[in-house]
This record gives structure tokens, C-alpha cells and sequence, in this order.
């Protein structure tokens, strides 16, 4: 990856960070915490990755994403909508009564979101439905799927691990949003879960560890999952809960709560600083 | 007279999958580690490489189930009633119904006539669970015959369906010379003036035999075969209350929640008259043969007829 191209994930991926804090702050109400995490990853996924056309959503050839921890929606619909799924001002109507954008994702009334989802857990599982009929169909096609720490917690993504694992679903790639806290504290504290890397390994997965705000670092991780065979891969993507607006990183109170006017204008004024540092860069 | 057949609805099911699936490529079957019982294992054989056995791990089934639809299979996830409708329910809520997928959902072993194995696994709810989802179809077949053809209208079907298997061998009664399975309609399998009877499922066989043994004690019952229990067929339901004036129905389920509650829900609303519930009466089964058990707790024949004679003449 070169500089221009990298700096270019980051300008997009901090454009997603302010419409996702928009849309969160115009709803009172979201996740901005889990948002936050995993919007690198978002983007470069749909920016990079992904054999994707904003034009054609439905295209059968396509590779399919999953937002397993479907309440970090809010990153998701504005990169979406910055890769042209869908006019960016939607992001002003989340959650409202009425609008496209859903609390959480809803296949059937958003271009772009290939699966419903929101219960945890559940769209590891469908995740691995897609993959299983890729092969089925003999297509080329590849999924991903982003599930959150906390939501690992579920015995359900552990009974898609085993499934995954033995139907071969190499043409898989989970991406775990590893930012360390959940709505009632540390994923450590609350139910003990730990060692997610030697998890996945253990049910047959290939795996790696890495800085999941680093583009670089994402890149190598998506091409050894590409080039992992007759086995499904996680990357478990070390993240900073609420990345990006500094009141917000690291704080459990930021998983489930909207930021109030004052909250959202100095969180704004972070994420345009960015951008501009990231322009003169 | 049509040829009787003596076979499980489940069965029925298993030999129907395979009949499609030799003509239809994208069906593609699921299981819980249960395939010998529910006789997903007859497809497995046929089609290894489109059945996926996923251990008994059902939430997950589901949810895969949903994905497979969404990339354009038309998959059947089968296990127990209880395990399908019970222990993923939250699944076929949220992965499937929600986003109306193409899944066909076959709970097998409902009702208590799962016999021996017990309360834990008579699913006298799955209907009433399957019910409150929207969009959810629930196909419930008689026989050997229905079942065949039910198998066929799910997968005609495009959107979510629940499909109710047992496990007890039930002999048929339809013809399949003239027998059509129309989605969401209601048949009369007997005419009759002075009450109708309502029935779904492997015990609308106890019904006919009912029905006519009461017409030579001069009795005339209308008896209505409902195998699409949703949506209902509300007209025929309509029809039958103007014409008799008072309805029993009959089922192999909770009377909370299953056909007898659908058919209220019509008559309170359109024409309303008297329903008499046979069913299960808010209570958990017990172990023992099943066909004991059915009599055990009123599902037969003579329970039938007994009731309706009585509201019949106390009335």
C-alpha cells in the first residue's frame, strides 16, 4: 500500500467516524463505542478488499459482507454510503421513524447490507450459510463477517466456528472487533473471555493478531486469509473502543450512548482535525 | 377406494425432498445430528454434497439456513419440533423471518404422539410459537398424501415456512387420484349440517372416522381438513359457522395458541358462535406408547365423537 493510497483509507475512514457520530447524535441514541472500533476495518474492507459494485448491490457474483455485532451499524451505513450505495444524508435520518437506515441492519430495505442482523451471534451463522453456498454454486465469491469481543460470548459463533471449520469454508473471513470492553465492563471482567486468537485455532481456523486501526496491517491479514486453504480465517483486529474522538476511546460509558450537543461538537471538531492533518499530510 | 399407505408424515417428507430435489438444484438440506429420525438422512444418501449436517447445534442451523437462502438456495433445516421452534426460535425470529428468507423450517416429533421419550421432547407449542412470527407460514399435513404435496408448496412457496412432521405411523385417507393441496385453503372432507368439525394434522384421520360413525347415529358433522393453519382459510371457516352455527376443533397441540385459537380469532371477528377446544389442555405430556397417549388425552375417535354428540344433544 502506498502513502497516497493509505492516506486516502484514512480520510474516508474518518469521513465515516463524523457520519456515524452525526447519525448517532440526530437519533439520541446508538452505539457510538463499537461504531468507532471498527470503522478501519469497514473501510478498508468495502474500500479495498471486497469485489463490491455500489451500482449493482444485488450482483449474485459479489462478495458478501456480515455485520455480525450489527449494532456498529452507524460506521457501516456511512461507509456504504460513501462508497455510493446510497446518498450520505440518510446518516441524518437513522433511527428515525420511517427512515432506511434501521437501529440495526436490515437487508431488506438497505443497498448494500447483505444480511439482517443485530442479534449476537447470529450472523457468524449466516455468514457461513453464504460461504457453504458459494461453494455449492462453484463461485468465486468470499465473505466476510465482523463480529464484536463481547459477542464472541455467544456459544452460537462457536457453533459456527465448528461449522465453518468442517465444511472447509475457506472462502470465510471473520474479523473480530477486539476492542476489550462490552456494555458492562471489561469482555475480561465480565465473563472471563480471553485467548480468542488460540479459540479460533482450536476449532480449526487460521488466524492472525493484529492492529486493527493500521491499514497496513489489515492488508497483510485479508491477503493471508485469501491465500489460506481448505480452512476458514479470523483476524482478530486489536481496536480501540470509541477510536478517534479522545473522550470517547477506551470508556465502556460510550457503547450504547448518544453524545449530547456539546459532546458531538467538540467530538466533530476531533475528527475534522483529523481530516485536515491527514489532508496536509 | 384409494390405496391406504401406512407412513409417518415424516417419512413422507424425507421421500418427497428427494423426488424434488432430483429436478430442483437449489434445494439444499440441513440436520442437527437427527437425520435418521426426521429422514433428512434419505436425502443425505441421495445428495450428500447439498445436505449439511451441523451437529446439534440448531441456532446455528437456522441461522445458516438463512444464510444459504439469502445467496438463492431454498434450504431445509429439520429437527425435533421442540428443538426448532423452542431452542431457535430466537434464530428463525431474527435470521429468517425478519428478513423474509426463503427457509422452509420441518419440526419433526410433534406432538405428544412422540410417545415414549417424554414431556421434554412433546412439542405441544411449536405451532403457537411459529404463529406470533410475521410472515410465517405453517403447513401442518394429514398424510402421506398431503405431506407429499405440502413438501411441494413450500418450495413453490417463496418466504418462510413451518412445516409439522410426526413421528407415529398414520394411515391415509386421501385419494391421490383427486387429492390437490392448495397453500392457505381449507378442505371438507365431509359434509354436515348440525356442527362442523376442525381439524389439523396426523388427528384429522380420528376425525373422518368420527364424523361418519356419527352420521349413521344421525349426526350430520361437517368435518374441515385446515393443513395450512397460516395463513388460515377464513372464508371456509365463515361458511361453516353461518351454515352449523357451532365448531369443535381438533389438535395435537396446546389449545393455547394453535388451530382452535386461529379458528376463534376468525369466528370472534366474522361470526361468532360457540368452539369447542380438543387439543391439549395447558399441560405437559408423560411417556408411553404414543398411540396410548393420544387416547390418554382425548385424541380419538371415540373422544371425538363423544364430545360432539354431546354438544350436539345438550344443545
Amino acid at each position: 500500500m502506498n502513502s497516497t493510497e493509505k492516506i486516502e483509507l484514512e480520510r474516508l475512514a474518518c469521513k465515516a467516524r463524523m457520519a456515524a457520530l452525526t447519525g448517532t447524535y440526530k437519533a439520541k441514541s446508538g452505539h457510538p463505542g463499537g461504531s468507532l472500533s471498527a470503522a478501519d476495518i469497514f473501510t478498508y474492507l468495502y474500500f479495498k478488499e471486497m469485489n463490491v459494485d455500489a451500482k449493482n448491490p444485488d450482483d449474485p457474483d459479489r462478495d458478501r459482507f456480515v455485520l455480525s455485532k450489527g449494532h456498529g451499524c452507524p460506521s457501516l451505513y456511512a461507509v456504504l454510503a460513501l462508497k455510493g450505495y446510497f446518498p450520505i444524508d440518510e446518516m441524518d435520518k437513522l433511527r428515525h421513524v420511517g427512515a432506511m437506515l434501521q437501529g440495526h441492519p436490515d437487508m431488506k430495505g438497505t443497498p448494500g447490507i447483505d444480511m439482517s442482523s443485530g442479534s449476537l451471534g447470529q450472523g457468524a451463522s449466516a455468514a457461513c450459510g453464504m460461504a457453504a453456498a458459494a461453494k455449492l454454486d462453484g463461485k468465486k465469491y468470499r465473505v466476510y463477517s465482523v463480529l464484536g469481543d463481547g459477542e464472541c460470548e455467544e456459544g452460537q459463533v462457536w457453533e459456527a466456528a465448528m461449522f465453518a471449520s468442517h465444511y472447509k469454508l475457506d472462502n470465510l473471513c471473520f474479523i473480530v472487533d477486539n476492542n476489550g470492553l462490552q456494555i458492562d465492563g471489561r469482555v475480561e471482567d465480565v465473563a472471563g473471555l480471553c485467548m480468542l486468537k488460540e479459540k479460533f485455532e482450536a476449532f480449526g481456523f487460521g488466524a492472525t493478531e493484529i492492529d486493527g486501526h493500521s491499514f497496513e496491517e489489515l492488508e497483510s491479514a485479508f491477503k493471508a486469509a485469501r491465500e489460506c486453504k481448505d480452512k476458514p480465517f479470523v483476524i482478530i483486529a486489536k481496536t480501540v473502543k470509541g477510536r478517534g474522538v479522545s473522550f470517547m476511546e477506551n470508556q465502556v460509558g460510550w457503547h450504547g450512548v448518544a453524545p449530547n450537543e456539546e459532546q458531538y461538537k467538540q467530538a466533530m471538531a476531533e475528527l475534522e482535525a483529523q481530516l485536515k492533518a491527514s489532508e496536509e499530510a | 377406494m384409494a390405496e391406504i399407505v401406512n407412513k409417518a408424515t415424516r417419512e413422507s417428507f424425507g421421500l418427497a425432498l428427494c423426488e424434488l430435489a432430483k429436478t430442483n438444484e437449489d434445494i439444499v438440506v440441513l440436520d442437527a445430528d437427527l437425520s435418521g429420525s426426521t429422514k433428512t438422512g434419505i436425502f443425505a444418501k441421495q445428495f450428500p454434497e447439498r445436505f449439511f449436517n451441523c451437529g446439534i447445534a440448531e441456532g446455528n442451523m437456522m441461522s445458516v439456513a438463512a444464510g444459504l437462502a439469502a445467496c438463492g438456495k431454498i434450504p431445509f433445516a429439520a429437527t425435533f419440533a421442540m428443538f426448532a421452534t423452542g431452542r431457535a426460535y430466537e434464530q428463525i425470529r431474527n435470521s429468517i423471518a425478519y428478513p423474509k428468507l426463503n427457509v422452509k423450517i420441518a419440526g419433526s416429533h410433534a406432538g405428544i404422539s412422540v410417545g415414549e421419550d417424554g414431556a421434554t421432547h412433546q412439542c405441544c407449542e411449536d405451532i403457537a410459537l411459529m404463529k406470533t412470527l410475521p410472515g410465517m407460514a405453517i403447513i401442518n399435513p394429514a398424510d402421506h398424501w398431503e405431506m407429499t404435496a405440502a413438501v411441494k408448496a413450500a418450495v413453490e412457496y417463496e418466504g418462510p415456512v413451518y412445516l409439522r412432521l410426526g413421528r407415529l405411523a398414520v394411515d391415509s385417507f386421501n385419494d391421490p387420484e383427486n387429492y390437490t393441496f392448495e397453500f392457505g385453503k381449507g378442505i371438507t372432507l365431509h359434509e354436515g349440517s348440525d356442527i362442523t368439525v376442525i381439524a389439523s394434522g396426523i388427528i384429522v384421520k380420528d376425525a373422518l372416522d368420527a364424523v361418519r360413525e356419527l352420521e349413521a347415529q344421525g349426526i350430520s358433522a361437517r368435518l374441515i381438513n385446515i393443513h395450512t393453519i397460516k395463513p388460515i382459510d377464513e372464508e371456509i371457516i365463515v361458511k361453516a359457522a353461518k351454515e352449523t352455527g357451532r365448531i369443535v376443533t381438533i389438535e395435537e397441540h396446546s389449545v393455547i395458541g394453535g388451530l382452535g385459537d386461529s379458528v376463534s380469532d376468525v369466528t370472534s371477528r366474522r361470526r361468532p358462535v360457540p368452539v369447542t377446544k380438543i387439543g391439549i389442555q395447558d399441560r405437559f405430556g408423560y411417556s408411553g406408547p404414543a398411540k396410548e397417549l393420544l387416547k390418554l388425552f382425548g385424541l380419538c375417535k371415540e373422544n371425538i365423537a363423544k364430545q360432539i354428540t354431546e354438544i350436539v344433544k345438550g344443545s
